[in-house]
């Protein structure tokens, strides 16, 4: 077995997670689903690097990492401030976009 | 070459609790199947020579992403169950096709894929990362703080609240409390029966009536107060025989004047 | 002298402004106001034109620049004034009658409350007619004649409380303005043709120009000149224009206004001078006008209207004789100017009588009044005698020369004309007279309650000095061929040419016909009874009431196809214009409805929407790719 495995894997979890992202309606939750998203390809970023024997990989994985712990504190804010404003997460609530 | 059972021991703790996603309704639950997630994909890190990323995801991840997340779902206090029935008509089919079409055309692609895998071990120790990180890739690293500052401040003026008006003080409060019609005294203890010391009983006013108001609010509503009348009632009955006993139930809140206040219907 | 001549409008200008401003405390003696700011342009006329006496006749051209008015690359143009004989003899006659006119109207409108108001407007007037007749630029000039056409619109609706006054001025400001569209046209073709609108520039170019340019900047002229002075087709205004005051009807629609068509003429002469169809439309206008105004002029019973008739016919002549070139030109503007006084007197002894009369105009309603109007019989019968042209009066030095003008030629022309002009003095000598006799002759025909009576001195000094102009000043200045001469720097010399009558015969005729028709009008208005209501008259006589039926014709001809083509091309603009761009912003419109329910508002779709299309383009990718 090798690593490739793993990039099969990520691959499903980077689909669960867009799926989640499609489905939930609780932004927070979507939010976890990019967080998966991100994981996963960061998983697969690691096979890579395993299947290659370079560092490359794994340094390319951990600024995904810083960036995604960025992503995330700027997101949450994002979603307090949402909340403050209409007591609600949900996304579909914000619907001044209808035409 | 990667162990057997580590594939599939990670395969499990990670598909199965992500699937939480889409079909767990308490927000508390799927975050922690998430961190179940992340411990999965850093035991998959160690496993494929990365210790040093396995680590930083556990720390990272576990640690501070999804506990935030925690904190959060709790500061917005929506802890509830969430009704999965969808809205939007058709995009229950949309999501699953889109989200079932993205897995089957990445996993042919990644099945078309030729890689040769090289021969030899290479671990990805904190020193070996901290060699590359810091000669190769100094400046992203660079940019990197850079981000992580510039994302701080962006959270910090995205929560902040300016303060519109001048806070407020004490005597002012006390003043706008009055005018909005209180008392301006505190409200009577309740429970001041010699023989019967207890919140949930109403104090008496100086002609013997109940005072509703010097019952805590929270034991009315779930209707744990005890009725003033029936101890009075008591009482009369052995102290005072003379006196015309009030009927029950009927502590004349009407007559009361005192504790009707200005503006509101007498209940 | 003349470089003050600015005084002459600027006075009467602010003399206008302050009254119309200075309000009731100026009701009791702005009114003199109004007759010392005519005075003094009077007197400033009168020095400049002392002072261009005493200069060679070849340099009494004088321009007085004000100020660059419209400073442009292409069209540049300054306001000046043109001093010069044409435009100074312009000025006496303006001034001059105008200050008579403005002491008449001290004791006419004695009684009217918004007198003021009536001398702000005169001398709103004074000053606009001085800015025409001295700019020396089209453009300037129609600034002084659209300044006119305003105090006429204003005058003549003085007593706009009455519908039909109001009507009156509203009828005549829009028949002028077609005259104005004529004005502004020619201004176009002449910028066009000579990229300037200053006369020196323009009369020196017109020479060179060609005929075809000449002719339609000729016409286009004559179309103005006509809306102006109530010439044939647009003369249906003057009429009506009676509505307003008497003295008003004796300035401006008898002795100024009206002849500044002529003027306009006379003053673009260089540009007439190489158009001869045009000159020959203009003289043949005049005699239709000429012919039509005398006939009109024999059936009406109102004194004014019979007057406003006979200032058609008389401005009919004037044109005649502006028609027939150089050797008219000089005639056209004698006879302006002998018109301008026996015209105005005559209209001034009109508002006498109708003053005595409590304002009657029913001319068989008056009779006898010689007894009882001494002043203002005599002052009549001077201006009578000289519109008819009996020698030495003044109307014959200069209508007999127009006559005998007329007869000049080859061909057709002089018979036609000539012969219009010859008919003309007998018709206004009958019609003249028919006025004459029935107002101070025959019997008494009055309404019970007259008590008829002269009026008081400021009306009839007026008078006197209008009837001694009336009577001599044709005398004098034809002496010598005075004015002529005068006119000769601006109107050209013409060679003397042979009438095709020799001009005893011309004068013997035109005398005699004079005598037919006063004998005629005497024997039926003066010796006979004239029957206090009209009789029905035959068809000529109704025609001749009813102006030719002018306003019914107008109406039939223009008003009612402009009203059919217009609605048509309303119509035509909402359904096909209008359609076609309302049915294609409606067609946009309905797309964007269309497109806007693709923007659900849910943030899940488009995220949706975003992950298909990334699915497709990576499929596209690996698949066409690979």
């Amino acid at each position: 077995m090798t690593a490739m495995s793993f990039v099969y894997l990520a691959a499903i979890l980077f689909a669960i997670g867009a799926a989640a992202v499609l489905l939930r309606r609780n932004a927070i939750v979507a939010f976890m689903g990019v967080e998966l998203m991100l994981n996963a390809a960061n998983l697969a970023l690691v096979a890579f690097a395993h299947m290659y024997a370079e560092l490359d990989g794994q340094i390319m994985a951990f600024f995904v990492l810083v960036v995604a712990a960025a992503e995330v504190v700027v997101g949450l804010a994002i979603i307090i401030a949402l909340f403050r404003a209409r007591q609600t997460i949900s996304l579909d609530e914000p619907a001044e976009l209808k035409g | 070459m990667v162990n057997e059972v580590l594939f599939w021991t990670v395969a499990l703790l990670t598909v199965i609790p992500s699937l939480a996603l889409i079909f767990a309704k308490r927000p508390v639950h799927i975050a922690m199947s998430i961190v179940l997630v992340m411990v999965g994909l850093a035991a998959a890190y160690v496993g494929m020579g990365a210790p040093f990323l396995g680590m930083v995801q556990i720390v990272v991840y576990t640690g501070a992403v999804m506990m935030m997340f925690l904190f959060v779902l709790m500061l917005v206090g929506v802890d509830n169950a969430e009704d999965l029935r969808e809205t939007i008509k058709g995009q229950k089919w949309i999501a699953f096709a889109a989200a079932g079409g993205l897995a089957i055309l990445l996993i042919a692609v990644i099945g078309d894929a030729t890689i040769e895998p090289r021969t030899g071990d290479v671990v990805g120790n904190p020193e070996e990362i901290a060699m590359v990180l810091f000669s190769e890739y100094v400046l992203v690293m660079e940019v990197l703080g850079f981000l992580l500052i510039t994302a701080a401040v962006g959270a910090l003026v995205l929560t902040h609240v300016p303060r519109l008006t001048p806070r407020r003080t004490q005597v002012e409060l006390q003043a706008a409390r009055v005018a909005a019609g209180a008392d301006p005294v505190n409200k009577p203890m309740p429970g001041v029966y010699a023989r019967h010391n207890a919140l949930d009983v109403p104090a008496l006013d100086p002609e013997g009536n109940p005072i509703e108001d010097s019952v805590s609010r929270v034991l009315e509503v779930r209707h744990q107060t005890q009725d003033g009348a029936e101890f009075r009632a008591q009482l009369e009955d052995t102290d005072n025989p003379d006196h015309e006993a009030r009927p029950h139930g009927a502590p004349s809140r009407d007559s009361d004047t005192r504790n009707t206040r200005e503006g509101e219907e007498p209940k | 002298m003349q470089s003050l001549i600015w005084l002459a409008i600027a006075i009467p200008l602010a003399s206008a402004a302050f009254l119309l401003l200075a309000g009731k405390r100026a009701d009791a003696w702005g009114h003199w106001v109004g007759v010392v700011a005519s005075s003094a342009a009077f007197l400033v006329g009168a020095g400049a034109l002392l002072e261009m006496l005493g200069q060679d006749a070849a340099n009494r051209a004088t321009t007085v620049t004000l100020w660059e008015f419209i400073p442009g690359s292409d069209l540049s143009v300054s306001a000046g004034l043109l001093l010069d004989p044409l435009s100074i003899t312009f000025v006496m006659l303006i001034t001059f009658v105008g200050t008579l006119i403005h002491l008449y109207s001290v004791a006419y409108m004695e009684h009217d409350v918004a007198r003021r108001r009536f001398f702000a407007y005169l001398n709103l007037f004074i000053a606009a007619m001085l800015l025409l007749v001295l700019a020396d630029s089209y453009l300037l000039l129609f600034f002084g004649w659209e300044g006119v056409g305003l105090a006429s619109y204003l005058l003549i609706g003085f007593w706009n409380f009455k519908d039909e006054y109001a009507t009156a001025a509203n009828k005549a400001f829009v028949v002028n303005r077609i005259g104005d569209i004529g004005l502004i046209i020619a201004m176009g073709m002449i910028f066009a043709a000579f990229g300037s609108l200053d006369f020196a520039t323009v009369f020196a170019q017109a020479p060179e120009a060609s005929t075809a340019t000449l002719t339609g900047i000729g016409l286009a002229l004559l179309l103005a000149a006509c809306g102006k002075s109530a010439q044939f087709p647009l003369q249906s205004w003057l009429g009506d224009a009676m509505a307003g005051p008497t003295p008003v009807s004796a300035l401006i629609h008898a002795a100024t206004m009206v002849t500044a068509g002529v003027y306009l003429i006379v003053r673009s002469a260089p540009i007439y001078n190489g158009a001869p169809d045009a000159q020959l439309v203009v003289a043949v206008v005049g005699a239709i006008t000429l012919l039509l105004g005398a006939f009109i002029g024999m059936a009406k019973d109102d004194i004014k209207k019979a007057l406003a008739a006979s200032t058609m016919s008389q401005i009919g002549y004037m044109m005649l004789a502006a028609g027939l070139g150089p050797i008219g030109y000089a005639f056209a503007i004698f006879h302006l100017v002998t018109h301008g006084f026996f015209k105005a007197g005559m209209f001034l002894g009109a508002g006498s009588v109708m003053h005595a009369m409590n304002d009657t105009v029913n001319m068989r309603r008056f009779g006898a009044l010689r007894g009882v109007m001494v002043i203002t019989w005599v002052t009549f019968g001077l201006g009578w005698l000289a519109i008819l042209g009996v020698p030495p009066f003044s109307g014959y030095w200069s209508k007999d020369k127009i006559i005998e003008a007329a007869f000049v030629g080859e061909g057709w022309q002089p018979w036609v004309l000539g012969g219009a002009a010859l008919v003309g003095a007998g018709m206004t000598a009958f019609y003249m007279s028919r006025l004459f006799f029935m107002t101070f002759h025959g019997k008494a025909r009055w309404e019970d309650d007259m008590h008829p009576h002269e009026s008081s001195a400021l009306m009839t000094v007026p008078m006197m000095i209008l009837a001694v102009g009336s009577a001599f000043l044709g005398l004098f200045l034809a002496t010598g061929d005075k004015f002529t001469h005068f006119l000769e720097p601006v109107t050209g010399h013409a060679e003397h040419h042979d009438p095709v009558i020799s001009i005893p015969v011309i004068i013997g005729l035109t005398l005699a016909l004079v005598a037919v028709g006063t004998v005629l009008a005497w024997m039926r208005y003066g010796r006979a009874d004239v029957p206090v209501e009209a009789p029905a008259g035959s068809l000529g006589t109704i025609t001749a009431r009813n102006d030719f039926f002018q306003d019914s014709v107008n109406r039939a001809v223009f008003q009612r196809p402009g009203q059919h083509l217009t609605r048509t091309l309303v119509y035509a603009d909402a359904t096909i214009v209008d359609g076609a761009v309302n049915k294609q912003a409606r067609g946009w419109a309905r797309l964007g409805e269309a497109s806007r329910k693709l923007q659900t508002g849910q943030a899940r779709s488009y995220a949706a929407t975003m992950l298909v299309g990334v699915i497709v383009i990576a499929l596209i990718i690996v698949v066409g790719g690979l």
